[in-house]
């Protein structure tokens, strides 16, 4: 595993320009200069040029992204934000707070309300906190049926029960037919955190090793197929699930800061995630296809309609980014709980080229695994 | 565009003799077999799916010929390395 | 996955790949057209440019029916997305494809009711299920599609479905492949032949490639090995003198194509006196249109689009992209002004685009790509 750095990588600044490593220091062809060009435009500052909101906004992708820098970022700017973490850690405390307009509200394996507490409990647990109190804000929609919602809240206070958190607080509003789609929910979060622990997308370094909880895509499929229109049969099932469990096992297998980062991969999949940490810490992550977990019947639909796993979103599912040393541990305490039995060590971290995803395929060739354009799985989650 | 998955057929409903249910993978379709009239089709036949509809009946005895060959390039290959390594190994 | 993975494998690639270097002539260099879009994204998709010697090149070739429409047909679209009551319905890639006012993306966030389907079917379904709507399907696509399109008409005539349409954009592969042989800027050793077309229209029609022009063409299926194999096949006639068709995906592709998908194209569709293709021009009897027969079902003649021809951006090469004189990278605004998010020109929207496969799989120098990712 390379770990020299032939050249220093400038940390991501506008338009100065990113010295660039070339093989044996020979003279870039006319392809490389091309490609650096391209290198250099992308970091620049992101700018949202649309004058309307689109689909693509809310994917998770670049254009969610840039949303959340250019407009964001920029008005609401402080120190706690900047990350654009899971969640906001300042001393002992952690806060976080999601949306949640999936559509259909109920699909096999789980509804919205599943997702409301655990994608909150999950984001927590990134942090590395323990999650303690839930909110929860609803908007309904006028001819809702009371059914549905007695239904939804059942599946949140179970969650929510089977997580160790309560929903301590919240609010109800209502909008007319036609608006809202029968139910949004928002809840935000607050739990304790060890104020020593240093986990960040940006802490990765060269020769980190990068695991996955367990199979991937298994919510995006679920969901997409639940939609009907594709008239597909398949026995999968929604990965939602509380991570804080599985979480708080790896941090006391792996403590100090042998453990860098831990990323949920809900919209956008572990694709998304992978590259957040690769541009944050300025690495490369190298993936290996076959080590990556993929249900059969999750490939199967992802061939049927071609889609990418990597990109497909997951509910229950996290990214550890941990030192070399610690790779072994930190697969065992995954694997040693419930929620990580399918746990895999899916690649590495490398020095070059930084900000990239890169993937060895299956059939022994390389490919760039790019940040998600458009929305292939639109009100995913 | 050009996506055409293959799949097994596992059923062939009497009531709709233009449709047949695929499995790809563990994952069940209903594809219209419209375009392969004339064609013998069974449920354990392969076809080859494509926005909903067959296209092809997937020839096995090709399939298992085309396979072979490649097998027998990745065995050439394999005895070759195994002889050059050989070779390298008695000169030491 | 049966018929799939078999053609994954790294080790048959290695093997294979050592025979492909071991045919090329010492000091020539070589460069294979491939044609369909499928075979670009699957090159991509799977690295297999990592396991061709240096003197071999694949060009991408115009094989991309979304890459292809004009961006005048793109406005029609949407004007006919723009009228009252209608559904339109449409494959996923085709969403993205930005016409001189923006794209059906756009189009649907000012309010027009645009809906990804998977098979025409399901336009039709959606047809049946909303009879106060006007459904219209987008059809796109070369002769694989068609036939689907065709079976689709069939079904609502048979049952009546009177609310439903179909905006025919079906392009043909041959007349693609004669302007690319035409192009006096290319200079090709010989081509990996469409896949799915060929399982329509056979290989047959690919003779004259052979016979007139002297080049081989391979039919070739969709995995990386399939795709290598018909690599080493271009590579083993030219060494052998030969110039001949060949088909490498016969577990699939009869010889002599579909009768009944043909036959269903002929009753249902015509071809048109000539059509604008992206970047290639106006090409004569390259496009289908429907038969004044099913006049009730053609969209094109039931709301009244506006037909315009709507220059493509002054700085978009897309044209020499798609006859494969440039590379992608080699487009003065691939990557800058022209990206996936913000593209310029249709090679950068669909999956099967060169300049977007190239962007999103192999968008960066491969020798800092293989340094980081060799064991």
């Amino acid at each position: 595993m390379s770990t020299d750095d032939r050249t220093e990588v400038a940390p991501h600044a506008g338009d100065r320009a990113v010295p660039v490593p070339h093989a044996g220091d020979r003279a870039p062809s006319r392809e490389e200069q091309v490609l650096d060009r391209i290198e250099r435009a992308r970091r620049r500052k992101a700018k949202v040029r649309e004058e309307l909101i689109t689909l693509a906004h809310g994917a998770g992708g670049k254009a969610t992204r840039t949303l959340v820098e250019d407009v964001f970022l920029d008005a609401f700017r402080n120190p706690l934000l900047e990350p654009l973490a899971d969640g906001a850690v300042a001393g002992e405390l952690a806060f976080t707070t999601d949306s949640y307009v999936v559509t259909p509200l109920f699909f096999p394996g789980g509804d919205i309300g599943d997702l409301a507490v655990n994608g909150t409990v999950n984001d927590l647990a990134m942090c590395g906190a323990r999650p303690a109190y839930l909110s929860a804000g609803f908007i309904l929609e006028e001819g809702f049926p009371l059914t549905d919602l007695r239904r939804i809240t059942a599946s949140m206070a179970a969650a929510a029960r089977a997580a160790g958190v309560a929903v301590v607080t919240g609010d109800t509003k209502v909008v007319q037919k036609g608006k809202a789609d029968g139910c949004y929910i928002t809840t935000a979060g607050v739990g304790t955190v060890d104020p020593s622990l240093r986990l960040s997308a940006s802490a990765a370094r060269p020769g980190d090793a990068v695991l996955v909880s367990g199979p991937v895509g298994d919510h995006g499929v679920t969901v997409m197929l639940a939609r009907g229109g594709f008239e597909i049969e398949a026995d999968l099932t929604s990965d939602t699930a509380p991570l804080h469990g599985l979480t708080a096992r790896l941090l006391e297998t792996c403590p100090g800061a042998r453990v860098r980062c831990l990323r949920d991969a809900t919209r956008g999949g572990v694709a998304t995630v992978l590259n957040e940490i690769a541009e944050a810490s300025g690495v490369a992550v190298v993936l290996t296809e076959d080590q990556v977990p993929v249900r059969p019947a999750v490939r199967g639909c992802c061939e049927l309609l071609g889609i990418d796993p990597l990109y497909s979103a997951c509910e229950g599912r996290m990214i550890a980014v941990v030192d070399r040393d610690a790779a072994d541990a930190a697969l065992s305490a995954l694997r040693s709980h419930p929620l990580g039995t399918g746990a895999a060590v899916i690649g590495r971290v490398a020095a070059d080229p930084p900000g990239l995803v890169l993937l060895r395929t299956a059939f022994g060739g390389t490919r760039i695994v790019d940040v998600l354009v458009g929305d292939p799985l639109p009100r995913i989650c | 565009m050009c996506l055409g998955i293959p799949g097994e057929i596992v059923e062939m409903p009497v009531d709709r003799p233009d449709l047949a249910q695929v499995d790809v993978s563990g994952v069940r379709r209903a594809v219209n077999i419209g375009l392969l009239e004339g064609e013998e089709l069974a449920p354990g036949d392969w076809i080859l799916i494509h926005v909903g509809f067959a296209l092809s009946k997937i020839d096995e005895v090709e399939a298992k010929a085309a396979l072979d060959f490649l097998e027998s390039i990745g065995q050439a290959y394999e005895d070759e390395m195994a002889a050059l390594r050989e070779s390298m190994i008695d000169k030491g | 996955m049966r018929f799939v993975d078999e053609y994954r494998d790294a080790g048959t690639a290695r093997a294979l790949a050592a025979e492909v270097a071991a045919l090329c002539e010492p000091g020539r260099r070589y460069k294979f057209m491939e044609v369909c879009g499928g075979h670009t994204h699957t090159i991509y998709k799977h690295g297999l440019e990592d396991h061709l010697p240096e003197a071999v090149t694949l060009v991408h070739g115009p094989g991309c029916p979304v890459c292809v429409i004009p961006m005048g047909r793109v406005d029609d679209a949407i004007h006919i997305a723009g009228q009252p009551d209608v559904i339109m319905t449409s494959f996923g890639d085709m969403t993205r494809v930005p016409g001189g006012r923006g794209s059906f993306q756009d189009a649907a966030a000012r309010g027009a009711d645009i809906r990804v389907v998977y098979s025409p079917l399901d336009a039709l379904k959606i047809a049946r299920d909303n009879p106060d709507r006007r459904v219209v399907f987008m059809a796109i696509g070369f002769e694989t599609t068609a036939p689907s399109t065709a079976m689709t008409l069939l079904r609502a005539e048979a049952e009546g479905v009177a609310n439903f349409s179909v905006f025919c954009n079906h392009v043909t592969i041959i007349p693609a492949i004669k302007a690319i042989l035409e192009s006096p800027d290319l200079r090709l050793d010989g081509f990996i032949g469409p896949g799915h077309v060929s399982t329509v229209i056979g290989c047959r029609p690919y003779g004259f490639i052979a016979e007139q022009y002297g080049k081989p063409l391979v039919v070739a299926g969709f995995e990386p090995l399939d795709v290598l194999q018909a690599v080493h096949a271009c590579l083993r006639q030219l060494a052998e003198g030969r110039a001949e068709v060949e088909n490498q995906y016969s577990r699939v592709v009869p010889w002599d194509g579909n009768p009944k998908a043909l036959a269903v194209i002929g009753q249902t569709m015509e071809l048109r006196p000539h059509f604008e293709w992206r970047g290639l021009g106006f090409i004569s009897h390259s496009a289908l249109r429907l038969r004044e027969r099913y006049a009730a079902f053609d969209a094109e003649r039931i709301f009244d689009v506006p037909g315009g021809r709507v220059a493509d951006p002054k700085a978009c090469q897309c044209g020499e992209v798609l006859k494969g004189v440039l590379k992608p990278w080699e487009c003065k605004v691939f990557g800058t002004a022209c990206t996936p998010e913000t593209p310029i020109g249709t090679c950068m929207v669909s999956s099967e685009g060169a300049c977007a496969a190239y962007y999103n799989f192999g968008r960066f120098s491969r020798e800092r790509v293989r340094e980081a990712t060799r064991r």
